[in-house]
């Protein structure tokens, strides 16, 4: 059996829980410019460019004060995968990792947020474990030592065998993959100096800093 | 020069364009281009798109052009090469092309200033970038059920040296639905060139070789159906075919094969 590592492209999704849709609330998403709650999955996606591990040092960008931490979990693919059914969906899933999808703070969802999620380091990500039951999995963000949020993966819309149906569906996933399961809507910050851990019981933790903007 | 990738008897190649235009592998030997399976001419990391990048285009979607590049990611499932084909689905109401000229990166840099952005270009080639507007949704909008489906994006068939092409600034596109013209315009009209996007890209994220930019699209949309064929072009780079099939031309192998079984 290959070693089983993130290698491909890595998607993401928000507006996946339902404390986040009710946090942008219903008349926020039925009025302009989003005219309507999200159908299929709203997705995006982090290149190869954002990826670091644990214990990584992340650079603010230019200008930036404080980033969105977006802790979630990701499903890491071992076998390419399209059209997957319920009952397949978890074979194709090879391992989770902790990640954290930093962001520069946005509101809006209306237009694809490439600055925002693509800068240099903004998806550390912690080592491949084997699959656990995500049913009732709770991340834990910690800033400085402080719990800031706790998530139940239990809130989500689209549970992670939903979400690979609802993505396989239009797109293949490849062998290693990484499909993140969803981010909270306006996460907590970090700053320059931060110490951020995210973790979430049998899969360790993750940890990295975050540094000031280079001048 | 402009070099390729292809599939043939069983091994993936990198060939190059003869003077008589056929494919010349690196041994010499020399095929038709339809003898040969077209792969995209580069393995693609980060590809970008640019939406909203012609006032015209921008204007026929009733849009006003936006300040800042409106950028957005596509995955590798996106890619295909020339040649190949394009599902539209059952449900589809309108699905229309884009053809652009993509830009490929063959250096790494970050915060490329204006005046050195051309020196990250290894060259170009040329996308159509398909949608299914039946599939937009308002959130990161383009969003990947109308951007990112598996072949939605072909891509080639050749890549031209940057030092090949005067002035990418200055280049007719072309769009020909079974040989009639549809769309055409002109790289000049860009709300944003080459080396503005590179900046603009480069300001937060590293690019890296083989990242690729497909600069926007200008007015001219049309529907188009399964059994039409499809031909961009960029004046000097190249033409790219592509074909649109259903859903039954899509996964007619795979019905075969259900028969059988």
């Amino acid at each position: 059996m290959i070693e089983q590592k993130v290698s491909g492209t890595v998607y993401g999704v928000v507006l996946n829980d339902h404390a986040s849709l009710r946090k942008i609330g219903s008349e926020v998403l039925a009025g302009a410019p989003y005219k309507g709650a999200p159908k299929a999955p709203a997705m995006y996606i982090k290149p190869a460019n954002t990826r670091v591990a644990c214990g990584s040092a992340v650079e603010l960008p230019a200008g930036a004060s404080a980033v969105e931490v977006g802790a979630s979990v990701g499903l890491l693919m071992g076998r390419a995968a399209g059209r997957l059914s319920r009952a397949e969906a978890l074979d194709a899933v090879a391992g989770i990792v902790l990640a954290a999808d930093l962001s520069l703070p946005h509101a809006s969802y209306y237009r694809p947020a490439i600055r925002e999620k693509c800068f240099d380091a903004s998806l550390p990500i912690g080592s491949v474990k084997p699959l656990v039951d995500l049913a009732g999995l709770v991340i834990v963000t910690e800033i400085d030592g402080e719990v800031v949020d706790e998530r139940s993966l239990a809130d989500l819309v689209r549970d992670p065998v939903q979400l690979l149906v609802d993505v396989t569906e239009f797109m293949t996933l490849a062998e290693g993959d990484l499909l993140l399961v969803g981010v909270a809507y306006m996460a907590p910050q970090a700053i320059a100096g931060s110490q951020v851990r995210i973790s979430a019981a049998g899969l360790g933790s993750l940890q990295f800093s975050i540094t000031g903007a280079r001048a | 020069m402009k070099r390729g990738r292809i599939a043939f008897q069983g091994a993936i190649h990198q060939v190059t364009q003869a003077a008589d235009g056929r494919v010349r592998l690196a041994d010499g030997r020399l095929l038709n281009e339809t003898e040969v399976q077209w792969l995209p001419p580069v393995v693609p990391g980060a590809v970008f798109a640019l939406g909203l990048n012609y006032a015209d285009h921008a204007r026929e979607l009733a849009f006003k052009a936006p300040e800042v590049p409106l950028a957005f990611l596509k995955g590798p499932n996106a890619i295909v090469g020339h040649r190949a084909v394009t599902r539209r689905p059952a449900d589809a109401t309108y699905m229309h092309y884009e053809c652009e000229l993509a830009v490929v990166i063959g250096k790494t840099g970050r915060n490329v200033a204006r005046a050195e952005a051309m020196d990250m270009v290894a060259g170009y080639t040329v996308a159509n970038d398909y949608a299914i507007r039946d599939y937009l949704e308002n959130y990161y909008r383009p969003n990947l059920r109308v951007k990112n489906r598996d072949g939605c994006t072909p891509l080639g068939p050749w890549l031209v040296d940057r030092d090949d092409i005067a002035d990418p600034m200055a280049l007719k596109l072309t769009t020909r639905v079974n040989g009639k013209t549809t769309q055409q315009g002109t790289t000049a009209d860009m709300i944003f060139d080459i080396p503005t996007l590179i900046e603009y890209l480069s300001s937060f994220m590293t690019l890296n070789p083989g990242d690729i930019i497909l600069t926007g699209t200008p007015e001219g949309l049309a529907d188009v159906r399964a059994g039409d064929v499809i031909e961009t072009e960029v004046e000097g780079v190249c033409c790219l075919i592509s074909t649109i099939v259903d859903d039954a031309g899509y996964f007619a192998n795979l019905q075969q094969k259900a028969g059988i079984a």
